[in-house]
């Protein structure tokens, strides 16, 4: 996956293994993703996933602990942004930003706000402002630019007959958008928005998503921005990145991620009891990789969900947009990155780079992954798998990952016998959880109703 | 039980009485306070013996002082309260008057004719065109050139605090390094005061950087911490370094200013006899003078030119926001140093302007008071406001010049009574009157450095203060 990265040309802003350690506390660890040029990517995350920190890291205003930050201009020049101060990142590299709580200069006018953000242009015009204190033209006629320039922009705003109050005076919304066009008078390749649309109404949620469309197509600039208002993000991203106490937990289009269990576990959440429950489990099994721990929580919060509302399908608790499954295919690549890019390579050498299929769906393979146990079977009885995710257990992912070994039934699992259980345990990558939380012991209680009666309607993850 | 209709509604005091009641309060108290304070004085007599002196006269005074003020205060209250409402109904729509308009241009013409003007009334006055001259030496040198000092030097620290917003209580540090630059340059080497003049500010501002570099990370109280232990260390340098300061007794004979080259000195050569006028020393303060009012404005046309530059802007954006400037590309190391070292270079060049006008340089004049009265001009002039900080510092100084004069205290207050003593006490109280009265100077408002449609100044409750 990593190599893939590298070698795509069309990412404007790569990052990779990013880590952020604040004394003991990881805020980001081990963050891979690239935004695309002339893109909108959008990072998401429940509070304290540790988005800002790494807008922080980008703009120069952490320095990463580690990784690597790379961001391509339209130019070809690489910038390695890690390496930087923050002042040079605007200047050179063109990676500019606003701010979660607004940072304008209340006491400057709106238009001095957007002649500050020319500050290096105008300085070099004049003359480190010795030819511009003599009065050579030089100065003067691009001090008049400047005006012009920062009139484009308020046009842009709507906030050209406000142009001589000071910024402190605007209201909110206002504000807002006086921010974007101030880091967009620096003339910026890469936009980093910190929640744009945060305490905006709906119509101006609905505004600023027209700017920022605006911004992309007459600019072309690529925009990164946090955002928790979902109507912005599934709207305006082509590409969203999802995390979780530091961690990437999903990547992909906003519908992929939409439907990313792991998403809407991150995003309900669970409650905290069972987190350290979980952690400690994830402990005890010698999982010291986050992200299956992570995929433990998430596998449990879809049970209780299910649990509580057995006829709500996944899909159905984030609200659905225009499907677009033909772009979900095309991208099906970086989601499995997510999904399975942790699977130990010790179990199944090969699969990590194995493309899966993001949806939960029950797909028959037709072929039998090596490293199976006894009982698999090429393809499930009757054309019909048993819904494994009734056990408790097992979620989505751990469902697809038993279907491509072959197990599809109930009484396959409740026919397991101790080898068996550790070959399962090998490709689903936790030790001793199977025995632990009794899947043979529920399989066979669920073995039996499914012969009693038909097998339970499927709801889970079908769209 | 009866009705509450039925109570007689109780009748609100009448202005008068209560104006009456809150005097007669606020005449207790004030005896009660100053009964042992002022009221009884121990001196001693001849015989080293301790006397109990009574002043019941002064007490009456302080008493009758209190009472009378806050009856007065009570009784107009309702009065001003109503004027407070039709006045601010007014100013909404309310444009400057012609002469606020005009004010820095009224002001400019009185600046360069304040010498004649004084000639030409104490020449009235006095009959005689020499008893004039002698006269006008006052006020041209204690008021007039004392005060321009102080307006170069607020306006020179106004850059740095009222524009970048870093809080330096240290700024006397480059006033001595101006004026030691030219007391000791000139005295061993003999350069000329012409020469000297944009060294002074050159070693100042060097100076601002080296000050400038250590406390670039710091903000607030820490960086007000900093600027002040920097004044003082080179104070205590200058008093410490004997062999080149001679210390405390400081530097005299320092050469004194020329007209190009013309000496103002009673000899032959001098300008007196060049232009066959009758020697006085008041050309020489004259000249001083007008030497001290272009210096001045020059500071001024500098400041009102950075502001329109970009490193102008760059510093009042950094003054609001360093973080949100440091996301625009701006680099606020060199915004700082740059601030820093223009402040200090107006010091340094007010430094050789005191050197030769004094003739005298020592450590003591540049003790800490300095700094701190400095800094007051500044906020009570309005941070940024070039017209405010220099009628704060005209009133400043000023003020306490003319404390000397008002001898018709001693009428009030007795023979032994002397305002000189007084003046730090009355300048105090003045300045918590203008806090309150005004809380963002003397002009709170902030013009702006650039416009599209109008220019309307910018309300001081948006601007910052800047976090130092």
């Amino acid at each position: 996956m990593v190599s893939e990265v590298q070698k795509n040309t069309s990412a404007i802003l790569r990052v990779e293994r990013l880590s952020m350690k604040f004394g003991g506390l990881i805020a980001i660890n081990d963050l891979n993703f690239e935004a695309k040029r002339g893109a909108i990517t959008a990072l998401i995350g429940p509070n304290g996933a540790g988005k800002t920190t790494v807008f922080n890291c980008i703009t120069g205003f952490y320095k990463p602990t580690e990784g690597m930050l790379t961001m391509t201009r339209q130019n070809g020049e690489e910038y390695l942004l890690e390496r930087m101060a923050d002042f040079v990142i605007t200047k050179k590299a063109k990676v500019a930003r606003t701010f979660q709580n607004i940072r304008l200069f209340s006491g400057l006018t709106v238009l001095e706000n957007l002649l500050v953000a020319q500050h290096n242009p105008l300085m070099l015009s004049s003359g480190f402002t010795i030819l511009g204190l003599l009065g050579f033209p030089t100065y003067k006629k691009a001090a008049a630019d400047a005006i012009e320039k920062a009139r484009f922009w308020l046009e842009k705003i709507n906030l050209v007959d406000r142009a001589d109050d000071p910024a402190g005076d605007l209201p909110y919304g206002a504000q807002r958008r006086l921010e974007i066009a101030r880091a967009m008078c620096t003339e910026p390749e890469l936009l980093c928005l910190d929640e744009p649309a945060a305490g905006l109404n709906a119509r101006e949620s609905a505004e600023l998503n027209k700017l920022l469309l605006d911004i992309r197509a007459e600019t072309g600039t690529s925009i990164l921005l946090i955002e928790h208002d979902m109507a912005v993000v599934m709207e305006i991203s082509d590409h969203v990145v999802v995390l979780e106490y530091g961690t990437k937990i999903s990547d992909g289009t906003p519908e992929t991620v939409k439907n990313d269990p792991k998403v809407i576990a991150a995003y309900l959440g669970v409650e905290d009891e069972e987190v350290v429950e979980l952690i400690e489990q994830a402990e005890a099994a010698g999982i010291d990789d986050i992200t299956a721990a992570v995929d433990l929580l998430s596998t449990e919060a879809l049970h209780e969900i299910e649990e509580a509302h057995p006829d709500m399908a996944p899909a159905q608790l984030i609200p659905a947009a225009p499907a677009k499954r033909a772009k979900t295919a095309a991208v099906k690549k970086s989601p499995a990155k997510a999904a399975s890019g942790k699977a130990p390579a010790r179990a199944a050498p090969g699969r990590a780079a194995k493309p899966t299929e993001p949806e939960p769906p029950i797909k028959p393979t037709g072929t039998i992954k090596p490293g199976a146990t006894a009982n698999a079977l090429a393809e499930p009885r009757g054309g019909k798998a048993d819904r494994l995710i009734v056990i408790k257990g097992i979620g989505p992912v751990n469902e697809r990952k038993l279907n491509e070994h072959g197990i599809f039934h109930f009484d396959q699992i409740a026919a397991w016998k101790k080898a068996d259980i550790i070959a399962a345990e090998a490709y689903l990558a936790f030790d001793g959880r199977i025995a632990r939380e009794d899947w043979i012991g529920q399989a066979k209680k669920l073995a039996k109703e499914s012969l009693a009666k038909p097998a339970p309607k499927k709801t889970g993850g079908a769209k | 039980m009866k009705p509450i209709t039925d109570l007689q509604p109780v009748e609100p005091d009448s202005v008068f009485v209560k104006a009456l009641k809150e005097g007669l309060i606020a005449g207790a108290l004030a005896l009660g306070l100053f009964c042992l304070i002022v009221g009884f004085r121990t001196d001693q007599n001849i015989r080293n013996e301790l006397v109990l002196n009574q002043r019941w006269g002064l007490l009456t005074i302080f008493v009758l002082a209190a009472a009378i003020a806050r009856f007065a205060i009570t009784y107009t209250a309702p009065w001003r309260e109503e004027r407070k409402k039709t006045k601010r109904a007014v100013a909404e729509v309310k444009e400057p008057s012609a002469f606020r308009r005009s004010f820095p241009k009224i002001g400019l013409g009185l600046l360069f004719t304040y010498p004649f003007l004084v000639i030409l009334i104490l020449s009235i006055s006095s009959g005689s065109i020499m008893g004039g001259l002698q006269g006008s030496l006052k006020y041209v040198d204690n008021f007039g050139i004392q005060i321009l000092i102080y307006v170069m030097l607020a306006w020179g620290l106004n850059i740095v605090v009222g524009l970048a917003g870093l809080l330096d209580l240290g700024y006397v540090a480059f006033y001595a390094v101006g004026a030691y630059s030219y007391a000791l340059l000139s005295t061993h080497f003999g350069f000329s005061f012409w020469l000297l003049l944009p060294m002074a500010g050159i070693f100042a501002a060097t100076w601002g950087v080296i000050l400038g570099f250590p406390v670039l990370r710091l903000r607030g109280d820490y960086l007000a911490i900093v600027t002040l232990a920097f004044g003082e260390i080179i104070r205590l340098i200058l008093i410490n370094w004997t062999v080149v300061t001679k210390g405390t007794f400081g530097i005299s004979g320092i050469a004194k200013a020329t007209l190009f080259g013309i000496p103002f000195t009673p000899g032959p050569t001098g300008f007196a006899a060049l232009l066959g006028l009758p020697n006085s020393g008041v050309y020489y303060k004259i000249f001083l003078y007008y030497l001290i009012l272009l210096l001045a404005l020059l500071t001024a046309w500098v400041t009102i030119r950075l502001r329109r530059m970009p490193i102008g802007r760059a510093w009042e954006a950094l003054r609001e926001d360093e973080i949100a400037c440091r996301s625009l590309g701006i680099n606020t190391t060199t915004t700082k140093l740059t601030a820093f070292a223009t402040g200090a270079m107006f010091g340094g060049f007010a430094g050789s302007f005191f050197a030769a006008r004094q003739g005298f340089v020592s450590p003591e004049s540049f003790v800490f008071l300095e700094s701190a009265i400095i800094l007051a001009m500044v906020v009570l002039g309005g941070m940024g406001s070039l017209v405010g900080i220099a009628i704060a510092a005209a009133v400043m100084i000023g003020g306490t010049e003319l404390l000397r004069e008002l001898e018709f205290l001693k009428r009030i207050f007795g023979n032994d009574f002397t305002p000189e003593l007084y003046r730090m006490l009355l300048f105090g109280l003045a300045m918590i009157v203008v806090m309150v009265w005004k809380p963002r100077g003397f002009v709170g408002s902030r013009e702006p450095s650039a416009f599209l449609h109008k220019r309307k100044t910018v309300s001081g409750e948006f601007t910052k203060e800047g976090h130092g």
